[in-house]
């Protein structure tokens, strides 16, 4: 959508990374998701925009948007990355306020001319512009969890709606949430040992909320709550989630989010183990 | 229960399962007891000859957390399990959900003894018997924040409901005293502060005509002053299960009973009441009957003797005695059977 005020500078600067969005929520609603600290890392390609946030040195979250889903997306250089406060992009982004009214919509342009170069934003609504320039940082280097298809062990996919409820009222007074998978029973159960007690949430293999599954063997793995929890926001969005673990009990958690235009984005999720591992409560 | 006390008390019996909560001042007592009809199974397990039927007590909030949020779980769950298991301490709570999602809690309890207290609706002189909308309707006009409510009776059969009035410096100038055991209903002393400045308080009292009653047996000129907060619990509960709410009372300071009555389910809220300031009186069963002594100011160590002889009490009936028996006959089984033949 064109700016009729302010421009952005000429065409003839070259900027490492250029996009345009009509609607702004598209971006902010997927960032959100994985919103657990206040710094993020962005990755742009052609192929679209990364922002990664990690904690602890265990868990890392990944929100994708596809070059496809902006209506203008280009990258110069093969790969352009820089580090950023997620808290004041988000600000920035949802700086009409966050309530969404059918018809209404900010539209987003971004511009980021290269390393050093603060991100700039250009939000309209309604005819009013505003212009945001952020600052940006040396990228942090990310952890790689070496999760890749061929060394899962466990997979299932699971409808959100199911998990739903599990994870907004996950007893908070465990320090950790364990979770078993298995081929026989309980299949797929989620667990919690709080001060009150043990909680167990199973969900068998035959449920209509399963849409697959794979497992091959039984393995009970125990991850911090406190990590673990952020995930919430991601599957309140998400309308499918693939879990998944690795002989190293390492978690993958990906979310399948449809967003307003009914187009596909993607939040994943990936969690170390708890060190602590003591006898699970059965 | 949970307006109550913080802990619930479960207790399994022949008759059902029953569900209890006492206040942290002793106070306040309320019971709900489920019939074995109620469940689609209720096995109490078997006493043996020398044990008695497993009961025990855990937070009620913990309890409570499990059924969090009623709508969602109207919607989700088909059947409720719940299994006592003394051997492994704990209480498991399992919930049957659709799609065939199962939730298990598994609650870590305390052994306890039989939270009872001694009350007999019979021995009352008064009785009250209304829907529970005609006193949610009548409680509405009273502020959230109020703590104790007076009901009257008054000319041409009509109740009376009135704020009851503390004093300016805004503390209570009564003190809670404990409900009664088997050894004597103590009753509320006031202390001697001054009256509260009519003027700068507000006073709100409101009629109810006798025919809103569907039973009214009330002595003339009675009036009972209770805590208005602890009572707001039990009167939602009848209001929401559409139950007639009945209130047996007597002379201030000998405790209120509230009950509810159902098929399947019987309720009691048992509350102790201000004593008159006027009338001084002492313990009400001034008849010959032997006692422990009324609680003095010295509240602390009376209540501690109280709770000791309640929490001890086992084998008690359900029924106070009435004045005219003797105070042995509720005393222990450990006691020695001469002196059973009174």
């Amino acid at each position: 959508m064109p700016f009729s005020a302010q421009q952005p500078p000429a065409s003839g600067e070259r900027y490492a990374l250029s996009a345009s969005l009509d609607n702004a929520r598209h971006l902010s609603s997927l960032l959100r998701a994985v919103h657990f600290q206040d710094h993020a890392t962005c990755l742009a390609t052609a192929s679209g925009l990364r922002v990664t946030v990690e904690d602890a040195k265990c868990i890392q979250a990944n929100a994708f948007i596809q070059a496809e889903i902006f209506q203008e997306f280009s990258v110069q250089e093969e790969s352009v990355m820089f580090r950023i406060n997620l808290s004041v992009l988000l600000d920035c982004l949802t700086i009409f306020g966050t309530s969404s009214l059918p018809g209404t919509s900010t539209a987003l342009r971004m511009c980021y001319q290269g390393y050093g170069y603060p991100l700039m934003l250009f939000l309209e609504e309604g005819g009013v512009v505003t212009v945001c320039k952020i600052n940006t940082q040396e990228p942090d280097e990310l952890l790689d969890f070496d999760f890749c298809s061929t060394k899962v062990v466990n997979k299932i996919i699971l409808q959100s709606e199911g998990l739903r409820e599990a994870f907004a009222e996950l007893d908070m007074t465990s320090e950790v949430l364990q979770i078993t998978m298995s081929p026989d029973k309980p299949y797929f159960r989620l667990s919690t040992f709080g001060n009150a007690g043990s909680a167990h949430m199973d969900y068998p293999r035959d449920s209509d909320l399963m849409e697959a599954f794979h497992c091959n063997q039984t393995q009970t793995n125990r991850y911090k709550i406190s990590l673990l929890k952020p995930s919430t926001k991601a599957l309140a969005l998400s309308c499918k989630v693939s879990i998944r673990t690795d002989a190293q009990g390492f978690l993958s958690l990906q979310y399948m989010i449809r967003n307003e235009d009914g187009q596909i984005c993607f939040v994943e999720y990936y969690c170390c183990p708890d060190e602590n591992i003591t006898e699970a409560e059965l | 229960l949970s307006r109550i006390g913080d802990e619930l008390y479960l207790e399994p019996t022949e008759s059902g399962l029953s569900l209890r909560a006492v206040n942290s001042s002793r106070s306040g007592f309320a019971s709900f007891l489920f019939a074995p009809l109620f469940f689609q199974l209720y096995e109490p397990g078997s006493a043996g000859p020398d044990t008695e039927l497993f009961r025990c007590k855990v937070h009620m909030k913990s309890f409570l957390g499990i059924f969090r949020s009623l709508p969602s779980l109207e919607k989700s769950v088909g059947k409720c399990l719940i299994l006592l298991k003394p051997r492994a301490s704990r209480l498991v709570l399992q919930l049957h959900c659709k799609y065939g999602v199962t939730k298990t809690h598994n609650l870590a309890f305390q052994e306890c003894e039989r939270l009872q207290a001694v009350f007999d609706t019979r021995s009352c002189a008064s009785h009250l018997c209304a829907p529970a909308r005609v006193l949610a309707e009548a409680v509405v006009h009273f502020p959230l924040t109020l703590a104790e409510v007076t009901l009257g009776t008054g000319p041409g059969g009509k109740i009376s409901l009135r704020n009851y009035v503390e004093d300016e410096a805004g503390e209570s100038c009564r003190v809670r005293g404990p409900l009664p055991t088997s050894a004597c209903p103590p009753a509320r002393h006031p202390s001697r502060l001054p009256p509260p400045e009519p003027s700068k308080t507000m006073v709100t009292e409101l009629w109810l005509a006798e025919d809103e009653f569907q039973s009214v047996a009330v002595a003339p000129g009675s009036h009972i002053t209770f805590c208005l907060k602890e009572f707001r619990g039990l009167l939602s509960f009848a209001e929401a299960s559409n139950l007639p709410l009945s209130i047996h009372f007597d002379e201030p300071g000998r405790p209120v009973i509230f009950t509810l009555d159902d098929t399947v389910l019987e309720v009691h809220l048992v509350l102790a009441t201000l004593s008159d300031l006027e009338s001084n009186s002492q313990s009400p069963s001034t008849n010959g009957v032997s006692r422990l002594p009324a609680p003095s100011d010295d509240f602390a160590d009376d209540l501690e003797s109280y709770m000791a002889a309640m929490e001890t009490s086992e084998g008690g009936s359900e029924r106070a005695p009435s004045p005219t028996f003797s105070l042995r006959a509720c005393r222990p089984a450990e006691s020695k059977p001469e002196e059973e033949e009174e």
